[in-house]
């Protein structure tokens, strides 16, 4: 189907009855209880998990298939946000008129900062893109603070121009009268799920980008970009030159920041010149690499783990603490809760530096690994005991996993 | 700390769920079925608490924290009340908001204008927060302000001097209890005038965004206004740590004050950094150099240790003011936690009771109530003096405090002493002020 | 003339920094090609060890002084470090005012410890792991080191005085016949070029002059065929690492009157001390040492006022523009090796 094998049709089905599913699996727990804390099942972090899944499927185009490590993403995340609330500002809140701007414009820059930090490889090559990314960010907070606003960041005045403004257009992002803020709730006994169409709307986006990616990942030119990261000098001598190639996978994965920043406008009308800074860069690659690098899952699974802990991990505070551990004699309450001071809430950094160190200590493929291990376990106990892995080759895991 | 109630949204939930029922699902957009955002329905309301816990700002986001939890046991009568008691406003009587039960959650703004709104919007949408309130710098507060806006609930601004939050991005449903940056300038010129002279050359260095802008404008106009002149204003890069290579330049200008518009980090180095090129010695036309801070924060001063002995600069709170007010808040703070409140804990522990107040009076959570009666409110009691909430703007006009770094500390919290205290006639200024102009208020949202 | 004249200085002593911090990274990429996203964070904890050794000597007793309130209105309880009650005031207080120096000798063991754990205990399991590996573990380590001294620390600056006999300033100009008080220089910061200048010194006479060192450089060209000739080459190795880890840690005590410490300064330094090695050209030492100074210099100049009025903001990424330019001019850094994490 789509010009996809069985299995990947099967595969793209159940990333998309998954993506459809999430307002309902993120919210496991009943309101009121003691772990609707943990709950994600809220539009902001809903619509997160579906722009950043884009964000890092698209840099896994660059460096799971040729290898080329950018730390410059971030730029093109700020250029898709700031295309998106210039047309908000000039025309109105249709976000057609943006998000494809945003994806040209990145796509332009990507092209120039390709065409010149390509020329390098190894680490060289990231520098370059991260001196690219660094320019922008310093320039977009100071000097440029006209056309970004800089430190407020960009967004929609009273006295902006909008030429399109009908009277009685929405005043928020919308797609043709769709407006990207309203949800619906559903109460089901003691659980609230929300159906909010700026979730849906990046769903249904980030599922394009994921078959896109899918397609991209099974051609000739995926094919092309990883024989450049096995060997570029064989490739070479060959007498193909791998430049336009590596330079094409560079615009598209820029092409998806772009789509992403746009998307973060498109749900709330503010482009912070934050976006584009090194450790906006540096997340995407933690991202990737945290999931499985070169799967088509880990990257989306990896972006909503770390959106995921910056969210809800640091909302846990003192008092939250007191609620879950009430129950226990004074003592061992103090104890425990002076032990989670290291965990949560204004620690919640240590706890994601911890589980990269653990993720990569003992899961080499990222958490792709982490559920292929587990799923390998079952199978063996189902019984297959005749194929013993330790004196076969390791079979390079299925891309699609 | 109370058990009974382990959840945020238990008893907010319960009615709703009770009327429900386990069988039927009922379908509503959030719009239609409450009168506005987040309408509290139970026996409590959330407040979101949305402060910086990791970054540069971390310990003043933690004293902030610390300000709100004990607003909000005043507010809900436990503790000895704090400035409750010395509210010229009676309407709070210690049993929560219009008899509700006041909880509240908190988040990370990491002093990013994405992380904030992202923190705020999971108040908003996840906790049911009617009130969101906190942050450390401008641009987090304009950009939370919007949203707020946006989203149909109150912003109570924590920490933020820039003149545009109640200027140029002034929005209806935010207000500012802080001073601001023209307020800062107002108020020192004439002390720095006083003392130091009126035919001094002024060099500015600014840090280079927003709220660095708007203070070298304040500054600027104010001590022009009095005869000083303005050598030269040179923006630093926010990522500076060694402000040498922008220091050194002073020593060949004829300028003899340096004005320094860095907050927080680029604060504390630039003025180690220019007190270790020995600007404090330096003499220029017979006179001493001087270093002036427009805006101190003491949490912060501490980096600088003993450099700022001496210095000048202004403040909106210091503890060691001894109306009853401030005294009542120093002690429930200095009691609970054995130091004495920052300014940045004073400003939103005055928020919340600002908003908790107006609540009261409007009968109403409803945010064009408490808006209502928050414009032109004023009041008295609450370490500043007698302070207006003008209608115009939403900004807060109450005296101003011209500190100096203290000469002969007594402990590692007593750095600052006031020297002045500005009346609020000289730091007020008309609405449409052109350092203040290009704003609209727009109409107060409800969600 | 003189405006440049003092920029030079800032620039050499800005360079000083970043050339001590680049020193180590370049000695862990060289050695055990590893890419360490960890080592601004051991930049911060050596201006730590300055911090702790003042905290030590300020550790102190407290007695109530019923003459003076504090901001409670209870009486004030005073202070006394007990190394002055121990030595009488003006001694104690000379030994607490010495205790960035004396820090030094404090942060030496400590650096080596730390660096010899994070290699055997961490670092060793990722030498044949791809370079993402690397950057996410120790990425995930610098991470929890800088939380870990918040949690102690807390997240502001920490003043961190210099002995008093370097504050103060020293006056170029007055030798080389200009006028009085324009070229001066503070102390501490010429202390500090000079002790740059030592341990890098001291680090390349290491590895010229010893056969200790002659035995890493030839590890660093060919790893394989040194081991073949019987040399233990990964316990030298883990010495580099240690070492690396105590240039950075010196470079962060001798920092902490310059600038007062805070846990994220470390971050801080890392990006920028990324792009000097490699504006230097990895694998290089004297490059790193380069491109440092270079760097350093150029960035003072770039914030030259009649520089900055001709390119507003040039200050800001300065670095950033001579890094790519570089890069396109010389494809491996300014004495880069061929071959040296290029794939």
């Amino acid at each position: 189907m789509l010009g996809l094998n069985k299995k990947d049709t099967r595969f793209l089905l159940i990333v998309v009855a998954l993506t459809m599913a999430t307002p309902i699996l993120l919210q496991p727990f009943p309101e009121g209880s003691g772990l609707a804390q943990f709950n994600a099942g809220y539009p902001d972090l809903m619509q997160r998990f579906a722009i950043f899944g884009i964000f890092a499927i698209g840099f896994n185009i660059l460096f799971g298939l040729t290898g080329y490590l950018s730390f410059g993403h971030a730029a093109f995340l700020g250029i898709g946000s700031y295309s998106v609330v210039w047309m908000y500002k000039l025309l109105d809140y249709n976000v057609i008129y943006g998000l494809p701007l945003a994806i040209v414009m990145s796509g332009i820059f990507a092209l120039l900062i390709g065409y010149i930090s390509l020329r390098r490889s190894g680490i060289y090559f990231s520098i370059l893109t991260l001196a690219f990314a660094q320019m922008s960010f310093n320039l977009a907070y100071s000097v440029l603070t006209p056309i970004t606003n800089g430190e407020t960041g960009l967004q929609v005045y009273t006295n902006d121009p909008q030429v399109l403004l009908g009277a009685t257009e929405p005043r928020s992002p919308h797609f043709f009268g769709i407006v990207m803020n309203n949800s619906s709730k559903v109460n089901v006994g003691d659980w609230v799920f929300t159906f909010n169409n700026g979730y849906y709307f990046c769903a249904v986006i980030a599922i394009l980008a994921f078959y896109l990616s899918l397609r991209i990942f099974r051609s000739p030119f995926g094919l092309m970009l990883r024989a450049i990261k096995s060997n570029q000098q064989r490739l070479n001598y060959t007498g193909l030159n791998a430049r336009p190639y590596t330079l094409a996978a560079f615009v598209i994965s820029g092409m998806y920041a772009g789509l992403a920043g746009g998307l973060m406008a498109s749900m709330d009308p503010l482009a912070g010149a934050e976006r584009m800074q090194w450790t906006a860069s540096g997340e995407v690659v933690l991202m990737t690499i945290l999931g499985g690098v070169g799967t088509m899952m880990g990257p989306v699974l990896g972006a909503g783990v770390i959106k995921y802990m910056e969210n809800i991990f640091s909302k846990i505070n003192d008092q939250v603490l007191h609620g879950w551990f009430g129950w226990m004699p004074d003592g061992l309450e103090d104890f425990v809760i002076g032990i989670s001071h290291f965990f949560v809430g204004k620690s919640w950094h240590l706890t994601s530096g911890l589980l990269f160190m653990i993720v990569v200590i003992f899961l080499p493929g990222g958490l792709v690994e982490g559920g292929q291990r587990i799923r390998a376990m079952f199978a063996k106990k189902r019984g297959d005991d005749d194929d013993d892995p330790k004196h076969q080759p390791k079979q390079a895991p299925h891309v699609a996993e | 700390m109370s058990n009974s109630n382990l959840t945020r949204r238990g008893v907010l939930k319960t009615g709703a769920i009770a009327s429900a029922g386990f069988a039927l699902p009922t379908i509503f957009t959030a719009s239609s079925a409450a009168a506005y955002m987040n309408e509290p329905t139970g026996g409590s309301v959330t407040l979101g608490f949305n402060v910086p816990q990791t970054g540069p700002y971390a310990d003043e986001g933690a004293d902030e924290l610390r300000a709100y939890q004990l607003a909000v046991e005043h507010l809900n009568g436990e503790g000895d009340g704090g400035m409750l008691n010395t509210f010229s406003s009676k309407e709070l009587t210690g049993e929560g908001i219009l008899g509700k039960k006041v909880e509240f959650v908190t988040g990370d703004t990491q002093t990013k204008s994405d992380a904030a709104r992202a923190s705020a919007k999971s108040m908003i949408e996840k906790d049911g927060a009617v009130m969101i309130t906190g942050g450390s710098s401008s641009g987090v507060a304009i950009a939370v302000q919007g949203l707020c806006q946006e989203a149909g609930v109150i912003f109570m601004a924590g920490l933020t001097h820039s003149n545009d939050t109640t200027g140029k991005d002034k929005k209806a449903n935010g207000f500012r209890h802080f001073f601001n940056a023209y307020m800062s300038g107002a108020a020192l010129a004439p002390v720095l005038a006083a003392r130091y002279g009126t035919d001094r050359k002024a060099y500015h260095l600014t840090a280079d965004y927003t709220w660095g802008w708007t203070q070298e404008e304040s500054i600027k106009a104010a001590t022009e206004a009095l005869g000083w002149e303005t050598v030269n204003a040179v923006k630093t890069p926010l990522a500076a740590t060694d402000f040498s290579s922008y220091i050194t330049p002073v020593l060949q200008t004829d300028a003899d004050v340096l004005v320094l518009n860095h907050y927080g980090g680029n604060m504390v180095n630039s003025l180690t950094n220019a007190v270790q090129f020995g600007l404090r010695e330096k003499q220029v036309n017979g006179r001493n150099f001087e270093i002036v801070v427009p805006l101190f924060s003491r949490l912060m001063a501490r980096g600088a240790g003993e450099n700022i002995k001496g210095i000048l600069g202004s403040t909106n709170w210091h503890w060691s003011l001894t109306d009853e007010g401030s005294q009542a808040f120093v002690k429930s703070f200095g009691t609970k936690y054995g130091f004495p409140p920052s300014q940045a804990a004073h400003t939103v522990y005055c928020q919340t009771l600002l908003y908790a107040d107006a609540c009261q009076r409007a009968g109403t959570f409803n945010p064009c109530g408490v808006v209502e009666a928050l414009e032109g409110f004023e009041f008295d009691g609450l370490g500043n003096g007698k302070t207006t909430y003008r209608a115009e703007d939403h900004q807060c006009f109450k005296d101003v405090l011209v500190v100096k770094g203290k000469d002969n500390p007594t402990s590692e919290f007593d750095l600052l002493e006031v020297v002045e205290v500005t009346p609020v006639d000289q730091v007020t200024y008309d609405p449409e002020h052109p350092m203040f102009a290009g704003g609209n208020l727009g109409q107060c949202n409800a969600g | 003339m003189d405006a440049i004249l003092l920029q030079i200085l800032n620039g050499l002593d800005k360079g000083s920094a970043y050339a001590m911090i680049a020193l180590g990274l370049t000695l862990i990429f060289g050695t055990l090609g590893v890419v360490n996203f960890a080592h601004g964070a051991l930049f911060m904890i050596g201006a730590f060890c300055a911090v702790t050794m003042q905290r030590i000597f300020g550790m102190s007793f407290e007695t109530v002084d019923p003459n003076q309130k504090d901001f409670l209105g209870n009486p004030l309880k005073v202070k006394t470090p007990y190394l002055e009650s121990w030595f009488g005031p003006e001694t104690g207080a000379a030994i607490i005012d010495w205790s960035v120096p004396l820090a030094i000798l404090f942060s030496i063991p400590i650096m080596l410890i730390v660096g010899y754990v994070m290699e055997r205990g961490l670092i060793k399991h990722f030498y044949k792991r791809p370079h993402a590996d690397q950057i996410l573990v120790t990425f995930g380590l610098a991470i929890v080191l800088q939380e870990l001294v918040k949690h102690f620390f807390g997240a502001n600056p920490i003043p961190t005085g210099a002995p008093e006999v370097f504050k103060g300033s020293f006056d170029f100009g007055v030798l080389m016949g200009f006028d009085p008080n324009v070229i001066i220089y503070p102390y501490w910061r010429m202390v500090y070029f000079f002790f740059a200048a030592i341990v890098i010194g001291a680090v390349f006479a290491f590895l010229q002059f010893t056969t200790f060192g002659m035995v890493v450089r030839a590890g660093m060209q060919d790893r394989e065929t040194v081991g073949l000739l019987g040399i233990n080459i990964d316990r030298r190795f883990t010495i580099m690492f240690g070492i690396a880890a105590a240039v950075a840690g010196l470079a962060g005590v001798m920092y902490a009157p310059i600038n007062s410490p805070n846990y994220h300064m470390g971050m801080d330094f890392l990006v920028l001390s990324f792009v000097v090695v490699v504006v230097g050209g990895m694998g290089s030492l004297p490059g790193a040492v380069l491109a440092g100074f270079m760097l350093g210099i150029l960035e003072s100049f770039a914030s030259m006022n009649w520089i900055k009025s001709m390119v507003p903001g040039i200050d800001q990424i300065i670095i950033y523009l001579v890094a790519i330019i570089i890069l396109l001019t010389r494809p491996r850094g300014l004495m880069g090796r061929k071959g040296v994490m290029e794939e």
